[in-house]
Parts: C-alpha cells; structure tokens; sequence
C-alpha cells in the first residue's frame, strides 16, 4: 500500500494546480473548472483518510463525499448558468471586464 | 502496489495540468474530464467503490459535459487575447506559497505515518442504510439544495424578453434550462446573437427583430 | 455759634445761584438778568452787614469764630473745608458786595446797548460769588477754588467780545500769566499740607496752619536753602499772590485785561480781584511773620513782599507817565498802587495794607467807572490825546472824577487816599530792615499825583480834540460798545454831541465818591477804628496825635510830595491849553529817549515774548515732534505689529491650517482610494488574498505548534 503521505501530497498538488489555474486565467468557465479541481481534490483528501482510518466501517468518508460531489454538481450548474447569464450582459467571459462591483 | 498510484497520480496531474493551462477551452474541459477519471481511479483503489463510479457518474458525466456545453454556449473563440490575466505571476506565486503551505506541514507530520487497517466494507446497502437513519437530515438538505440549484440555474439563465415587443408573462416557447445536475440537460444550442443583453433591451429591440428562440 | 458764622456759605451762593439762573435765561430776558444779579448782591450785601455786626464788639480780644466741616474722607484723613468770620472777613464781605452792587447798577446803563447784556451778568455773578468765597475761606484749599473761579471768571469777562482778536489774545494772557503765580501757589498750599497736615487756617483744637503749634512746628522743623520752611511756603503762597495783584514780573497782564468793558475793569481789575493777592497776604499774614528774627526784627517773607511791592510801585508809576490811554493809565496806577499796599503789608502790617486796599478799592473803582462814563460819552474814543474840555460837557462826570482823582493823589485832609497812604510812608519810614522802600513810595506818590494830573488835564480840561466826522474813531472802538453792527450808528460829526451820561451810571459815581471821602475818616492817626478793629488793640481816639512830630512830619512831607506832582503836572501840560490831538507830549520833546522807553512799558512785554514764550514755543514744537514721530511711532510700530500678527495668522490659517486640513483630507482621500484598489472587482485578485490568508493561517498554526 502507498502510503497515506503520497495520496494527501497528491492531493495537496492537485489542489495548488486547481488554486493556480483559478487564479492565473482569465475565463470565467476555466477558474470555475478550477475551482472543481479543487473540491475533487478535498474529495480525495477524505477518501484517503477514510481508508486509512480506524474504524472505517463507519463511513464517514464516504459520507461526507457522496454529499460534497452533490453540493459540487449543485454549485457548477449554478455557476455556469451565472457565467452565461454574465455572458449575455456583458458579451464577454472575461473577468477582467466583469468589474462592477469595484470600489 | 505504490506503482498503481503513481501511474494513476502522474495521469491526473497531467490531466489536472493540461486543464490548467491549454489555451482552447473545450480542450481544457476534455482533459477535465479525464482528470475526473482519473480520480475515480484512484477512488477504487483506494476500496472506495460507490464513490469511485458516482464520481464517474456526476463528475465526467454532468459536471463536464455542463463545462462543454457552456464553453460553446459563451463565444469563447476568440484567440488573439491572452488567456493569462494580467497579472498571473502573482496568482502563480500565491498558488506555490499555499502549495507549499501545505507540503512543508505534510512532511513533517507525524500523524500521517499510518497504515492503512483492513479492506472496509462499503457495500452500497451499508451506504443506503446509513443514508436513512444516521445522515437522513443532509440527505433531505442536499435534496432541497439540489431542488433550489435547479431552480435557480433555470432563472438565472432564462433569457430576459424585451417589453416592446411580448408583453410581461406571456409565456414564450420553453426554454430549455441550461441544464441540471442529477437530471440530464437537453439544452439546445444557442447563439450568441440570439441572446439579447439586458442593456440593450431597448436598442436592440429596435434594431433585430426579437425572435424568441425561433431556432428551437 | 452763631446763625450768621453757620450761614457764611450763603453770601458767595447767593450770586452763585444767581449765576445758574442767569446761563439758563434767553438772551432777550434782560430785565429779570440785570434784575437777579443786582438783587442777589444786594442781599449778600444784607447778610454782609448781618455778619459785620458781632465782629463788632470784641469783647475777648479779636473776635474769630469759625465753621469747619469734612469734604470727603479717603482713608483716616479727611479733607476739610470752612468758613470763618472775623475783621478782616467782615470789611472785606461789606467793601466787595457794596462796591459789587454799585458796579453792577452801573453796567445796566453802561452795557444797554449790547446784545450780550445777560451773559455779562451772568458771568458778573460768577465773579462776584468766587471773590466771596475767597473772603470767607478758612481753609486754604477752598481759597484756591475761588481764587481759580475768579481766575476763569476774569478770563470769561477780559474776553467777553471774544470775536475781537485782541481781546481774546488779552484773556488768555491774563489767565497764563496768573497760573505761573498760581503753581507757586499750589505747590506751597501742597508743601504746607505736608508739613501741618492740615489746610483749615483755625481750628477748634488749635491744630489749624495759622495757628501757634503749626507755625512754629513750621519755623523750627528745618531749613531749606538757608531759610526756614515757613518762609519757603510764604514765599510760594506769595507768588500767587504776585501773580493776581500784578506785581513785578507778572504784572503784564493788567493792562492788556483794560480789553474787557469798563465795568468789568472797575470790578475786577481795580477794586476786587487784583485785591486778592493782597487779601490772600493779610490772610496768611501769621505764617508770613512767623520767623521774624530777632536782629531786624522783620521776617524774611516780608521783606520780600515790601521789595517787590516797592519796586512794582514805582515801575509801574514810571509806565503810567508816558501812556495815552485812558484806561491804561489807570491799569498801571492799579499796579502801582497795589505795590503800594503790599508794601503797606510788609512794612506796617495787616491792618495798613488793608486800609489801603479798602480805599484804593472806592476811588479806583470811582475812577474806572468815571473813565467809562468819558468813553461812552466820546463814543468809544479812548485815547486821552483826542479828547479835552470834557469838564463842560459832562459835569458829574468831572466833579466825580476829580474827586477821585484828588483821592488817588493823596490830597490832604479830606480825601482818603491822603491818610491811608501816609500810612503806608510812615510805617515804611519806620522800617528798621532799610529806608530804600520809604524814598521809593515817596518817588512814586510824586508820579501818582503827576500822571493823574496830566490825565485830568488832557481829558477835561483845554478846547475838545474830539474829530469832527470820526468815521475812524467809531470804527476803532466799535467793540467798546459792542457789535460790528453800531458801526453805522455812532458816527460823530460834531464835538457837541458829547454828552453826559445817564442817571443809572451817575448814580453810582456820586456814590462812590461820598465813600472816597468819608472811607479816609475811619483810619486817622486820630481816631484809628480801622486799625483797632483789624488787629483787636484797644481803641483810644486821641486828637492830640495828630500833632506828634512823628505823624506830622510824615503828613508835611506826603503834602509836600502831592503838591509838588499836581504842580509839575499843571506846569508842564496845564498852560498850553489848546493842544493839538497830534502834537508830542512835551516830554516827549524833552527826553524822547526816556519818554520812549516808558511809553513801551520798559520793554517788558518784549523780553517775555523773545523769551519765555519762544521757550514755550520750542517746547511745544519739541513735544509736537516727540508726539509726532516717537509715541505716534510707537502706536504705528504697534499697529504694524498686530498688522503682523493677522498677516502671520493668514499666512498660518492659509498655508498651514488649511493645507494641513486639505492635506489630510487628500492623504485621507489618497489612502482610502489605495485601499480601494483592493475592491476592484476582480474576482481573481480577491481569490489570492484569500489563497495568502490561507497560507498565513497555516504559518501560525505552525508557528503555535512549535512548542
């Protein structure tokens, strides 16, 4: 068994990769599929621990899990259906130009 | 057995990677999908198997093909801008800060020394039953979260109608939501003319006439 | 204590209430002005008789009673006032208010004609009610408001035809010249005080600074320049009274003050308020005489007040020979004479000098308004070159005038001035300090009798000069009358228009003359009441002395000297009848060298103004350049300090204030726009701060778990 270091490791990589492209893009849709980047990774997260457990009949990894890639499907829809309607307003994705609500 | 993750791993991240950072969108949402695989590849060895292929069912089959759908729906052809912000050497210095943030802790953690204990059985049944008596009160909360995204999804992309034109109510012709999670989306494709700005509601009434997706 | 000693005040209040009333009536209400002035002297002369009658009987030595009462207090001292009667208060009182009243009758002829009728009375109030307060007087400070009152009541009337530039030059003369004397004045009632502690003359509890503790606390207490300290306050209380009796050198006033109408030189300038100076010495006289030392047996004070008044005699006398005004003429006989009673004072007493005063005061007074009388009755014609053989045109006028005149001279027998002047010679000739002063009264008894005579002569006797048609006489005394508009009206084309003048201005020259006559009985070496009464010594009416050698020879040899000056006079002036108006004195052609030395007064006038009045007018420059530039610099260099002050507080509210409030407002607006470019409505910048949150949060959980 590899272990429970490398998968939190990977993890954590693959979350500073999800961080890096929402911050470094410029389109809307490429920091929102950051961001999913970045929930699957602390998916990952409780999976590995899950496993690693004492008592992992419990299952509350799983749990936890099921209901976060909910949540996730929830929160993509939602916010893709933002990026179109930001789309139609603004006739650009790019968040440069979505500014508004500067101060 | 390390061999297995490691293959998986270096996929992933590559995946991870070529999403991050090629320049055609429907290219960056392709390897997110194969990304998502990846991970639920790595949800099997790791025994978590409902995880694993739910993952494969909501992740690569909504999540990702929403992405698709969505990258065609906005006009994202265009190639002569940059598809860095402006300033993207900070965003990648903060990203290696937290990366590192959170590596440095890592290794010196002793309570990641641990090995693993027996296979766990997370049969489905086990799942289901634990779904209806110790986690009933999330599962009718994700229900009505998901039942509001649904909801929410469809008013926030429903097109705005011009007021010259179709009086308020009238009902048009369905429209079709761009899309749900759990259900599959039969969005049709839409063009970016079509769609009329709500700022230019008035002008553009008076220049086109206001079809109301007389494509469908 | 009697009612008349409580009620003292009410003779000067009278007049001085009088006066009030008489500044709120119109100038047109002339009858009730004349008519309240009169009335109120006449009655102060009524309460004058009241208060002579108990100093009468002097039972106990010399009757003095006195009413004292505080003023104000300031501290444990107070200041105070009073009054006091006694022999020398009572003659005065009686002479003033009677000759007052006299005086007063006779203005409301003299005066008719002029439109300032009720401000003349009002203001013959004023003076009468001072010159009373001086007499009744016991305390020194309240001598030296009245004498003051009568100093501004002097320069109100020298000055009353105010729009006459020589008038008014005349009042402010009249009134500087007396203040010189009155500073000495000030300065010795102030050293006084300080010495006695008190200014009141009689106390109740002998503490009053005439009386025996005072003075010889004064004689013995120190010297100052080699002489007492009583002999330094007499002097300077002297120089007041030099001042206002016109000696020598503060006599330059007198005759310039001959510019106010006649009644008012009658009054105040012959009979009543040069008579002050005078008075005010017989009053002080204790603190004059108190250190007489025993070798000559005379005080130093009075030696100096016979010195001074010797010499005033007979410089006076001298100016008088070569004068050709009428009313000047009688101004330096006023000086002369009033050297004459200081010297009478010196040498003889109180009681000499008083004698003299009070018969001085009726023939004086007699000839002043005899010369008034000549004036309006020549039509405001003055000098005495253009006037002659008055005698048949104004026959009361002359008899009166010769009466007084005779009076002045010092004719034997039967007119006063004949014995109180042969008072004065023979106590001068009884003067142990020297007989200089004795030789000088005789020289200027010569003078007297000699200048008078040549005045008689020139006026009232010979053919008339007075000019036919006189446009130019009118016009040069038109003010004489008063008014520029009486021009027109008083030309005279004829001597025959001279004429007598009324029975309101006779009437009181007849008067007076009885008084010139019978005055000189009261003091006859014979029967001297006066003397008797003044000084309280037992009264022996002694016939017999009359023909002592000692009183005879004196009565010879003033006989001698009036004779031979009346004959001089008549030699030299009296023969050549018919004189022109234009033709020289014969003195004139005589010594013109002389003769113009005393027509210009000794040049006196002029040595003052190239003197004393250039210092003053360098001084007065001095002090205009001082106040020019150093305090009015002084109040620029402020005024631009406080100029400074509100530029620098502009310059601090401009640059400092408000550009620290603009510069904190703007570093308050430019840091608050730099914390708003972290609101830029990028989401993607927002996401780094939270990605850097996120990494600080982890550092210091680390950075806690360290230990």
């Amino acid at each position: 068994m590899t272990p429970l270091l490398y998968y939190i490791a990977f993890s954590a990589l693959l979350f500073s990769i999800g961080l890096a492209g929402a911050l470094t893009r410029r389109n809307a849709i490429l920091v929102l599929i950051g961001i999913e980047l970045m929930l699957n990774a602390a998916n990952l997260n409780f999976i590995a621990f899950w496993r690693y457990s004492a008592n992992a009949n419990e299952l509350t990894g799983i749990m936890f899990v099921i209901f976060s890639i909910g949540i996730a499907a929830a929160e993509a829809a939602v916010g893709l259906a933002i990026v179109i309607a930001i789309y139609r307003h603004y006739r650009t994705s790019q968040l440069n130009n979505v500014d508004n609500l500067k101060g | 057995m390390p061999i297995a993750f490691f293959v998986l791993a270096a996929v992933t991240l590559a995946g991870a990677i070529c999403a991050m950072s090629l320049r055609n969108l429907v290219h960056c949402g392709l390897c997110l999908a194969l990304t998502f695989a990846g991970l639920a590849a790595i949800y099997l060895q790791l025994s978590a198997e409902f995880v694993g292929l739910a993952q494969i069912l909501v992740y690569v089959g909504a999540v990702a093909v929403l992405i698709v759908f969505t990258i065609l729906l906005t006009k994202n052809a265009e190639v002569n801008i940059s598809p860095v912000s402006r300033s993207w050497v900070v965003g990648l210095v903060v990203a290696i800060i937290v990366c590192a943030s959170l590596i440095v802790p890592l290794m010196k953690s002793p309570s990641l020394q641990r090995a693993p204990g027996m296979t766990p059985n997370a049969s489905v049944r086990l799942i289901g039953e634990k779904l209806m008596t110790q986690y009933v009160i999330p599962l009718e909360a994700i229900a009505l979260v998901l039942t509001a995204a649904l909801l929410g999804a469809v008013v926030i992309a429903m097109r705005d109608e011009p007021e010259n034109k179709v009086g308020r109510g009238v009902p048009t012709a369905p429209r079709a939501g761009s899309g749900e999670g759990i259900e599959s989306s039969s969005a049709s494709p839409r063009r970016a003319e079509d769609s009329t700005p709500y700022h230019d509601a008035g002008v553009a009434a008076a220049n086109r006439p206001v079809g109301p997706s007389s494509t469908t | 204590m009697l009612w008349i000693v409580e009620n003292l005040w009410l003779i000067p209040a009278l007049p001085l209430v009088a006066a009030g009333l008489i500044a709120l009536m119109k100038q047109s209400q002339r009858k009730p002005a004349a008519a309240l002035a009169i009335g109120s002297l006449a009655f102060s002369f009524l309460l004058s008789c009241c208060a002579f009658a108990p100093t009468l009987q002097s039972s106990e030595g010399l009757f003095r009673k006195f009413h004292n009462f505080p003023w104000f207090d300031f501290g444990t001292t107070s200041l105070q006032l009073g009054w006091v009667l006694d022999p020398l208060t009572a003659v005065m009182l009686l002479m003033v208010t009677f000759v007052g009243t006299l005086i007063f009758i006779y203005s409301v002829g003299y005066m008719a004609h002029d439109e300032n009728f009720t401000r003349f009375f009002c203001f013959l109030s004023l003076f009468a009610a001072a010159m009373l307060g001086i007499i009744i007087a016991n305390s020194l400070l309240l001598l030296f408001i009245s004498w003051e009152l009568v100093g501004l009541a002097s320069y109100l009337l020298i000055g009353f035809w105010y729009h006459k530039p020589s008038a008014a030059a005349a009042a402010k003369k009249a009134f500087i010249v007396t203040r010189i004397g009155d500073m000495g004045f000030l300065l010795g009632m102030l050293w006084l005080y300080s010495q006695t502690g008190t200014l009141l003359f009689y106390t109740n509890d002998g503490t009053g600074c005439l009386e025996h503790s005072a003075l010889t606390k004064l004689v013995t207490a120190g010297t100052v320049g080699g002489m007492a300290i009583s002999t330094a306050i007499a002097l300077l209380i002297f120089c007041g009274a030099v001042g206002k009796s016109g000696q020598v050198p503060l006599h330059v006033w007198l005759p310039d003050a001959m510019e106010g109408p006649t009644p008012v030189s009658a009054l105040i300038h012959a009979a009543t308020m040069v008579a002050a100076g005078v008075f005010l010495v017989a009053r002080v006289y204790p603190l004059m005489d108190a250190d007489a030392n025993g070798v000559t047996g005379a005080s130093t004070a009075l030696s100096v007040v016979t010195w001074v008044g010797a010499i005033t005699a007979v410089f006076a006398a001298l100016i008088a020979v070569a004068q050709t005004d009428i009313k000047r003429i009688l101004a330096y006989s006023t000086v002369s004479q009033l050297g004459f009673m200081m010297m009478g004072l010196g040498v003889g007493g109180v009681a000499v000098g008083m004698f003299h005063l009070l018969t001085h005061a009726f023939f004086k007074a007699l000839l002043f308004l005899g010369a008034g009388s000549v004036i309006h009755g020549c039509h405001d014609e003055q000098d005495i070159c253009r006037m002659g053989g008055l005698r048949k045109f104004m026959p009361v006028t002359f008899a009166t005038y010769a009466i007084g005149m005779m009076a002045l001279c010092g004719v034997p027998i039967f007119f006063s001035g004949f014995w109180s002047k042969d008072e004065i010679l023979h106590a001068a000739h009884g003067w142990t300090v020297s007989q200089i002063p004795f030789y000088l009264g005789v020289f200027g008894a010569f003078l007297t009798a000699f200048y008078m005579t040549r005045q008689m002569v020139h006026v009232f006797f010979g053919n008339s000069r007075v000019e036919f048609g006189t446009v130019t006489a009118s016009e040069k005394r038109t003010h004489e009358h008063g008014g520029a508009d009486t021009k027109q009206h008083r030309k005279v084309e004829f001597s025959s228009d001279v004429h007598e003048s009324p029975r309101i201005m006779t009437v009181p020259l007849v008067v007076l003359a009885i008084g010139s006559i019978a005055l000189g009985f009261f003091g006859t070496p014979a029967w001297p009441w006066l003397h008797s009464y003044l000084t309280g010594h037992e009264l022996h009416a002694n016939f017999g002395k009359l023909f002592e050698w000692g009183t005879l020879s004196m009565m010879l040899i003033s006989t001698v000297v009036v004779a031979a000056g009346i004959g001089a006079g008549w030699f030299l002036y009296a023969r050549k009848l018919t004189c022109d108006a234009n033709e020289p004195d014969p003195l004139d052609r005589a010594q013109p060298a002389l003769f113009r030395l005393l027509r210009k007064k000794f040049f006196v006038d002029e040595l003052y103004n190239a003197t004393v009045v250039r210092l003053n007018a360098l001084f007065a420059a001095a002090s205009d350049w001082f106040d020019r530039f150093i305090w009015n610099g002084l109040v620029q260099i402020a005024s631009l300090i406080t100029l400074g002050f509100s530029h620098l507080s502009r310059f601090i509210d401009q640059y400092i204030v408000n550009l620290g409030f603009d510069g904190g407002c703007d570093s308050l607006r430019s840091g608050a726009r730099g914390f708003s470019r972290l609101q830029n409505g990028q989401v993607q910048s927002y996401l780094r701060v939270i990605g850097i949150g996120l990494a600080v949060l982890v550092l210091a959980l680390l950075w806690g778990c360290r230990s």
